[in-house]
């Protein structure tokens, strides 16, 4: 009797707190993300979770890239290239305001982007801007950049997290208490737990935002990101839900499920210093005995579009080379012969902790095994990888998505981790390519850094990571690809 | 009474003393730049060296440890490195969750366990017994995440009763925020109190067994008074051991758990710094672990006494 009264009351207490899930109110959306950013500063840190929830929404730069990519004025109104392309002229929107209420002028895009440039700074997008000679501010609604040689792509590089624009006065405690010009306004940021935003009365277009509040969560474990969705917990989780879920939601009508895709080009990376991988033929051999397809049904559960170059298939200049190296164990075999290794040789396969690199390794063990070459799976903590890989680069093999977009310029570095030999002739091609203002002249040189990548079979260029996204069926706006790390939340509302 | 709490006091220094030179010597020789993780794959050598040098990492490793044991010892924990606040910030947040979840998930466990091992010890040999070790052996068996998987399928995505996990904090809606750690408690407390049970159990038949439980017997007591009455205070002390590791495994942050339900616990809090290269918050969470677990045993031997008065002239 006693033990029963024990479990009534438990009952009891359990059903009192039993308050349905509260609804979603219809001006707030609650969105999951699965890293939590290190600080909410674009400019001081590479962690694409700070623009999944800053750029585009807090802050904002002179330009702005859309939904279908395309660069868009932002906090300039307009602008202009010289003849010679080497000057851009921007005119800025006028009476804007940042959350504090103080004003922005021009000497907020001439302190942003110095800063931005600073060498004594450890900016790590410093790289970006190694075109610009240097940025005026003529009166306060106008702003000049003049280039050291033209760079085609100074629009786009204006409209990336690294080029926010920001205040003098603020700058000091962004990296927890963020101040922009954007839509939304930080609110609050329970760490480990979630980052809220919201409406900014300051927002030169505050009549055309529909939401008034924006809550990102975080949440690593993939089982408990798909719970999250189903108990109605999260009403949109825009990049990286788990691919074995998908079908689950796709059933489901509270649901849409969205397939997009990302700048991200995973590769299986080569070590070209070290032998044999200095060998062309070994290189092309392990580019014919990988199946492309097979990878991504097997790691991705079907979901990503194969690529035969490191180039991104939603930029113009997009050739598709798969067929340079269609999947044929038989010739993988006669050319790893040929130079010399009739019997394979062994490997070691490098793997850091995202589940395309664990999975996709054991795939492709088992491909290469199928030639003769023998991989053994190392698999690596993000710290150990970035020491060991990309630092000392003391690897052979290793999968790796390369998530930057217009990330083909690593192929002319010297001293990076795939150790190219031809990386010379990418960097005077991508030097030619930066100065060219023709549209169709520059796409004529990017396509030529894509055969080139292809034909000196670099790395094993394997598939462009889909962008999973699920999010509740009656919201509207989210980006279907990610041309660039935003969740932009400008056009986002319920219906 | 003096010379014993000098004496304690001295072991409780000597230990954290040793153990923050065995915790800065491993973080020594773990792979891993801070600075290069900071800055990422596409970070230039030179921004990295110039975090480096802003960090203090170039600095002489004596020089290093020195100065954060004086600031540790002057409670100044430093800042972190990946979130730019003072660790003491991060785990000040973390502890609101992770100390209220160890109570919660403690209670209950007491409150099971003890119930239920003194159940099946004075059903000793019968279907209540058996029923209740059964129960036991279950609970021990399965892991707790799979347990609170369960629990999140049933309570949050099926009825909708509860959320599927988070925290919401306790300053806007404390009712909101307890709510939260109703299903990491329960699913923590399963396999705890499947523990203590057992011990309770062995423990209580220990003591049936005892001379003095004949006598009182033998003097007319009825078994269950003379089980409550004289039985239970002694069969306490192994109990107590036990409650009081479980208690510091439970505020050490129960990293799987709170994966499950996305509690930003200290458990998670340590997890990220190490992969993170997060030196400074490691070492500090590390060594707060070292001086709770001290602690616990302090209060440990203190309820020994309070259980058995003959303990305090032992000493």
């Amino acid at each position: 009797m006693r033990k029963f009264t024990i479990a009534a009351l438990a009952l009891a207490a359990v059903a009192s707190f039993a308050v349905s899930a509260p609804a979603a109110t219809r001006d707030t959306v609650r969105l999951g993300m699965v890293l939590e950013p290190p600080v909410l500063d674009p400019t001081v840190s590479p962690a694409s979770a700070i623009r999944e929830i800053v750029t585009n929404n807090l802050l904002e730069g002179l330009t702005r890239i859309t939904a279908d990519g395309s660069i868009k004025p932002a906090l300039a109104q307009s602008w202009t290239v010289s003849p010679n392309g080497l000057v851009y002229t921007f005119k800025l929107h006028t009476g804007v305001r940042y959350h504090d209420g103080s004003p922005f002028s021009s000497a907020d895009v001439v302190y942003s982007l110095r800063r931005a440039m600073d060498p004594a700074a450890a900016n790590p997008g410093r790289n970006l801007f190694r075109a610009i000679d240097k940025v005026e501010a003529p009166d306060p609604a106008t702003a000049t950049i003049t280039l050291k040689y033209p760079f085609a792509t100074l629009p786009y590089v204006l409209a990336i997290g690294d080029s926010s624009i920001v205040s003098e006065k603020t700058v000091a405690n962004n990296r927890t208490n963020p101040v922009g010009t954007g839509p939304f306004k930080f609110s609050r940021w329970v760490k480990g737990d979630r980052v809220e935003l919201i409406k900014a009365d300051t927002y030169r277009d505050k009549d055309k935002i529909k939401l008034n509040r924006t809550v990102f969560r975080f949440i690593p474990d993939p089982n408990a990101v798909v719970n999250a969705l189903l108990a109605g917990d999260l009403d949109a989780f825009p990049l990286g839900v788990p691919a074995e879920a998908i079908a689950q939601f796709k059933k489901d009508k509270r649901f849409k499920v969205s397939i997009g895709m990302t700048e991200g080009e995973t590769i299986l990376a080569i070590n070209n210093a070290k032998k044999p991988f200095d060998d062309l033929r070994v290189r092309r051999a392990l580019s014919l005995a990988v199946d492309r397809h097979a990878i991504i049904d097997g790691v991705m559960s079907g979901y990503g579009a194969p690529i035969g170059s490191h180039f991104s298939p939603l930029h113009p200049a997009y050739i598709d080379l798969t067929g340079v190296y269609p999947h044929d164990p038989a010739k993988a075999k006669a050319l790893l012969a040929e130079a010399g290794h009739p019997n394979g040789f062994q490997v070691t396969l490098r793997l850091p902790p995202p589940q395309y690199a664990r999975k996709g390794g054991e795939v492709i063990a088992a491909q290469l095994a199928k030639v003769g070459i023998q991989a053994k799976l190392e698999p690596l903590e993000w710290a150990q990888w970035l020491d060991q890989v990309l630092a000392r680069k003391d690897y052979d093999l290793t999968i790796i998505s390369h998530t930057e977009a217009l990330d083909y310029d690593r192929y002319g570095r010297d001293n990076y981790y795939w150790n190219y030999a031809g990386n010379k002739d990418v960097a005077a091609m991508v030097e030619r390519a930066d100065r060219e203002i023709n549209p169709a002249e520059r796409n004529g040189i990017l396509q030529e850094i894509q055969k080139r990548l292809a034909l000196d079979a670099v790395n094993v260029f394997m598939f462009q990571l889909p962008k999973i996204a699920v999010w509740r069926a009656n919201l509207v706006g989210l980006w279907e690809n990610s041309p660039s790390p935003s969740n932009d939340l400008t056009d986002v509302y319920w219906k | 009474m003096s010379a014993v709490i000098a004496q304690r006091l001295f072991a409780f220094l000597a230990t954290l003393l040793a153990t923050s030179l065995v915790v800065f010597l491993v973080l020594e020789v773990l792979p891993g730049d801070s600075a290069q993780i900071m800055l990422g794959v596409d970070a230039e050598p030179d921004a990295v060296a110039a975090l480096r040098e802003k960090l203090g990492l170039n600095r002489p490793a004596a020089e290093r440890y020195l100065t954060w044991l004086a600031g540790f010892m002057t409670g100044d924990l430093g800042d972190s490195y990946t979130y730019s606040v003072p660790v003491i910030e991060l785990i000040v947040d973390r502890i609101a969750i992770t100390i209220p979840l160890a109570v919660m998930a403690m209670v209950l466990t007491i409150a099971i366990a003890l119930t239920t091992g003194v159940f099946a010890a004075a059903h000793h040999n019968r279907p209540g017994d058996w029923g209740v070790m059964l129960g036991a052996q279950i609970g021990i068996a399965m892991p707790n995440f799979w347990f609170g998987i369960l629990l999140v399928l049933f309570f949050a995505v099926t009825l909708g009763w509860f959320s599927a996990g988070g925290f919401p904090g306790w300053e806007d809606d404390p009712l909101d925020a307890f709510k939260a750690l109703i299903l990491p408690a329960v699913s923590l407390a399963l396999v705890q109190s499947a523990i203590l049970a057992r011990v309770t159990r062995s423990a209580v038949l220990d003591v049936l067994r005892e001379d003095y439980i004949r006598t009182a017997r033998a003097k007319g007591l009825s078994k269950r008074a003379a089980l409550w009455g004289h039985g239970l205070r002694n069969a306490m002390i192994p109990v107590v051991t036990v409650m009081g590791l479980q208690f510091a495994f439970l505020l050490s942050g129960t990293i799987i758990i709170e994966n499950v339900f996305y509690l930003p616990g200290l458990g998670r809090l340590i997890f990220q710094a190490i992969s993170q290269r997060d030196l400074i918050v490691v070492k500090d969470v590390v060594m707060l672990m070292v001086i709770k677990v001290v602690v616990i045993n302090f209060l440990v031997d203190l309820l020994y006494v309070a259980i058995d008065p003959r303990l305090k002239t032992a000493t």
